[in-house]
């Protein structure tokens, strides 16, 4: 017997009321909302001294653009940078925590932190979240044992490569990247590279657009480009539209009194605590 | 879908691009008289989309035993990193390498445990001076079993013919190497998911050689147009 006081207990396992109903509305062109995904192009690359680090600028959320100029290069550690694809607050926070285990590890071994760790601390944490932490990324950095660029998935799989591009720009990247990569290639062709695999996702992709942001990480120096290139930068106008002052004619003046105002405070009274 | 002029859903519409990422594979495994051959092909696919076209499958444990990944990449990378903690701390407090059937053992506990929640298809091979060359194949649910010779990932299912006809007990080190290339060139040829490059390796006593067939080097059979 079921009532408000005494409710039915609720049949375990899955529940298919609303199969039929949701298939209806589908079919009258009412479909789910899709998951929300942030475009982005973040691209890395290594040559001869170190690694290249690139992202675009563009934050959306759905199809407006949220933020036209975010930065999605992370600083990890004073050797490390990551830039980061997908969930903008996941790879903020994910990246903010993983920077603060490794200073904390750097203070207890008094060592530079490796770039493989740093890789295996991310996709250990991203894997323990099974892919519900939207955060793809890339990591970059210099170390006792080289240079190293790694790309790391939302489920916690990683890959190292010489040459990676991330985010809805990537196809735009990747082709950038397999058609001029060469090994060991100097600092200037590499950022010329990278800036035109981003420019690559930000004309190409709808999702990201904007600025170029890049960072080179080389032994003992980073040096972090903020704004490295705008991209589209706004024109100038042609005619000035400004009414010069003055322009318009005063026909009549009036000016209107207005009462004073008495204020009186009211002090608070004391609570009755005997 | 057809193209729309300033329309921001097509671009997004694409799910593949967040789907989880997997090794749609082609692996093998076959004991010689010295040791075990392993083999992968190097393709890493997100859905359609090629991730890595040069991704390496065959993952060290020990020094003597490796392991050959197919299904959620995510998945086998966390599962072999895990055997590989475990087994260097089992051979530290020992004082002995771990033989290949402990290792096969640690990584079917998981596999087993884990099953309702893990996509991983493993083939372990490596040699230890009881049992010489070993493979053991633990497929999706957990089981373990020890083979010969083994093959896993979408791409095998292409080849079950060729290895049964052409596998045989004993073979020498080129021989064996042969037989693992051409398998997974053929594997390779008719899964989507498979392609790339031939990685390889051999594990005797004296450790593991790793060699690589690169795509234009790969043995070619009939093809159509091509007589």
């Amino acid at each position: 017997m079921a009532s408000i006081l005494c409710p039915d207990v609720p049949s375990p396992g899955f529940g298919f009321e609303n199969c039929r109903r949701n298939a209806l509305l589908e079919n009258k062109g009412l479909a789910f909302p899709k998951a929300q995904k942030t475009g982005t192009t973040i691209v890395g690359i290594t040559f001869k001294d170190g690694v290249i680090l690139g992202a675009d600028t563009r934050a959306t959320e759905d199809t407006t653009v949220a933020d036209k100029n975010s930065e999605k290069i992370h600083y990890l550690a004073p050797n490390m940078y990551c830039c980061g694809a997908g969930t903008a607050a996941d790879t903020e926070m994910t990246t903010q925590m993983i920077s603060s285990q490794l200073e904390l590890h750097k203070l207890n071994t008094n060592r530079i932190a490796r770039v493989c760790t740093a890789n295996m601390m991310l996709k250990q944490y991203l894997f323990r979240y099974q892919g519900y932490i939207g955060a793809a990324l890339i990591l970059g950095g210099v170390d006792t044992e080289g240079s190293h660029l790694y790309m790391i998935y939302p489920h916690g799989s990683s890959d190292k490569l010489p040459y990676v591009t991330m985010g809805s720009g990537s196809l735009a990247a990747i082709a950038v990247f397999e058609s001029r990569w060469r090994k060991d290639m100097d600092e200037e062709e590499g950022k010329q590279l990278v800036r035109d695999a981003i420019a690559a996702g930000i004309f190409n992709d709808l999702g990201s657009g904007s600025n170029v942001d890049l960072c080179i990480i080389k032994k003992g120096e980073v040096d972090y480009r903020r704004t490295y290139e705008e991209a589209n930068k706004k024109g100038i106008k042609q005619g000035n539209y400004k009414y010069p002052k003055g322009a318009t004619n005063i026909l009549s003046t009036k000016v209107v009194e207005v009462e004073d105002v008495m204020v009186t405070r009211i002090e608070p009274e004391r609570m009755d605590t005997a | 879908m057809p193209p729309v002029l300033n329309a921001f859903g097509p671009a997004f519409a694409d799910d593949w691009r967040d789907a989880p990422h997997s090794t749609g594979t082609s692996i093998m495994a076959c004991e010689f008289n010295g040791g075990v051959v392993i083999g992968a092909d190097s393709r890493t696919t997100t859905g359609a989309y090629i991730a890595n076209r040069a991704s390496d499958k065959l993952t060290k444990v020990t020094d003597h035993v490796y392991c050959c990944r197919s299904g959620s990449a995510a998945d086998t990378q966390a599962i072999s990193d895990i055997v590989s903690y475990h087994l260097n701390f089992h051979g530290m407090e020992l004082g002995v390498e771990p033989s290949v059937e402990v290792a096969a053992s640690v990584f079917q506990e998981l596999c087993y445990n884990y099953r309702d929640s893990l996509m991983a298809g493993i083939l372990v091979a490596g040699w230890d001076k009881r049992k010489g060359g070993q493979i053991y194949s633990i497929p999706i649910g957990g089981m373990c079993v020890r083979q010969p010779v083994s093959i896993g990932g979408s791409g095998s299912s292409y080849v079950y013919g060729y290895v049964d006809a052409n596998f045989k007990p004993k073979m020498s080190k080129d021989e064996c190497i042969k037989f693992v290339t051409n398998c997974l060139a053929l594997a390779m040829s008719r899964d989507g998911s498979s392609g790339g490059v031939v990685r390889l390796g051999i594990i005797t006593e004296e450790g593991v050689e790793r060699r690589v067939i690169l795509g234009n080097e790969l043995p070619k059979f009939y093809e159509e147009g091509s007589v």
